[in-house]
């Protein structure tokens, strides 16, 4: 079976670190990487829908010298005829050099990777994994930060269904010196499994609470979500809990000058518009280094590097 | 209560009361055309209370089922009336096509001939995961 990456705990620290320095690499010198992936072919298999994450894998091949084959949405594909995920998997295997797959369902990125021939990377397979969000993640915090240790990272809003907090709590519990502080509504609280695994088996301390403004001074980041209506069953309780937490520059007065404020947009409102034009606003520049990251991830698994020698 | 002792078959002991059933169900013993006896409530000087079945057959059952419902079971296999073998059971560390994924988003709810598996995540909790979408296993 060829590399594929599923979850961040797919790649080892070194590899986290080295896929950083790739992507501060492409940063500082774009040109070198504009032929990496001649003639590659990276094939974007989305199921769901999605802006940004398909755009950013297809604009890091672009970037690359690559091509891209695109699929967008089950309803114009095979899918749609009842075609199986491994089945996909293996035939655009014969079309593709990589592939990059959203899917609704979870566990539907370990499918395909067990049945393609060429590497796959989850782009998001349900409230299950986004393991490039958290690659984008991790190199906002080391360059806005200059360190991934030694952090009071707060995360705040959709804590119990947020794919993507769950993922970050994972890969930055790998840290020294880390302090999480989990600000949630009570129904939607990290789950006590993300809890157990990542914070209390490795002593890492949190604390937990319902008041952002008590907590907003102590943080160096600051990472909030969306409360995402299409992880409810019921759309009672999503009205109920979308609001819980509106960040506005009136809050930020409170923080700390140097704080980071993230967050894997797509927002609704729980950032003003307001908070954009603050130096302290990350998610955009967050967008940019998920690209980045990408770019570096997919070099990674065809084995190349800048100028397209092979690694 | 006095239930025949069998030729050639297989004696599971030791079960923790309640657990039976639960065997009963997941090895699929109602779907057998053999005798099988299900004993419960019996006194245990180990357990207070156990469970027994006994499968007149020399059936294949799958450990693992056992081993997963309830670890502390002894598994006796007779031939000839005899005890021939007592099979070591342990919480094993995968499952395969015994329990369902009850998680609605999960892709084996919908892909063709995809196998359930499980894997264990926690043995001190005795926890199993789907190995697809990671869900916690509900019997």
């Amino acid at each position: 079976m060829v590399r594929s990456i599923i979850d961040v705990p797919d790649l080892t620290p070194a590899e986290l670190d080295a896929l950083m320095d790739t992507a501060e690499d492409i940063i500082a010198r774009p040109d070198d990487y504009a032929d990496a992936c001649r003639r590659k072919k990276l094939a974007t298999l989305f199921f769901e829908p999605s802006t940004r994450t398909r755009l950013s894998f297809e604009a890091a091949m672009y970037e690359l010298g690559g091509n891209v084959l695109s699929v967008t949405g089950a309803g114009t594909s095979s899918a749609a005829k009842g075609e199986s995920v491994a089945d996909t998997a293996k035939t655009v295997s014969c079309y593709a050099d990589i592939i990059a797959m959203r899917h609704p369902k979870e566990g539907a990125a370990l499918v395909a990777a067990r049945s393609a021939s060429v590497p796959v990377i989850n782009a998001g397979d349900g409230g299950h994994c986004h393991p490039t969000q958290t690659l984008a993640d991790l190199l906002t915090i080391r360059r806005e930060k200059g360190r991934l240790g030694n952090l009071t990272v707060g995360l705040c809003g959709d804590l119990k269904f947020g794919r993507t907090v769950h993922s970050l709590i994972n890969a930055m519990s790998r840290y020294e010196g880390l302090k999480f502080v989990l600000i949630s509504p009570e129904e939607l609280k990290v789950p006590s499994y993300v809890k157990n695994e990542a914070l209390k088996k490795k002593a890492i301390p949190y604390t937990q609470t319902t008041d952002l403004m008590d907590v907003i001074g102590e943080l160096d980041i600051l990472y909030m979500t969306r409360v995402q209506r299409e992880r409810f069953f019921n759309e009672e309780d999503y009205l109920r809990l979308r609001d819980s937490y509106i960040l506005t520059p009136e809050k930020l007065k409170k923080a700390r000058e140097d704080l980071c404020v993230m967050h894997p947009l797509p927002r609704v409102n729980e950032i003003s518009v307001a908070v954009d034009e603050d130096p302290r606003a990350c998610y955009f520049k967050q967008v940019l280094n998920g690209k980045y990251m990408r770019m570096a991830l997919i070099l990674m698994l065809l084995g190349l590097k800048a100028g397209g020698d092979r690694a | 209560m006095n239930v025949d002792s069998i030729q050639n078959g297989i004696v599971i002991d030791h079960i923790a009361a309640g657990n039976a059933m639960k065997l009963y169900r997941l090895l699929g013993l109602d779907g057998l055309d053999v005798p099988v006896a299900m004993i419960t409530n019996v006194v245990s000087g180990k357990l207070g209370r156990k469970d027994i079945i006994k499968i007149d057959a020399d059936i294949p059952v799958d450990i693992n089922v056992i081993g997963y419902v309830d670890p502390g079971a002894t598994v006796n296999i007779i031939r000839n009336g005899e005890l021939a073998e007592k099979k070591r059971i342990d919480l094993p560390e995968t499952l395969v096509n015994v329990l369902k994924c009850k998680n609605p988003r999960c892709i084996s709810t919908c892909e063709q001939e995809l196998d359930q598996v499980f894997r264990l995540s926690d043995r001190v909790r005795r926890e199993y995961r789907c190995a697809w979408c990671e869900a916690k296993a509900e019997l």
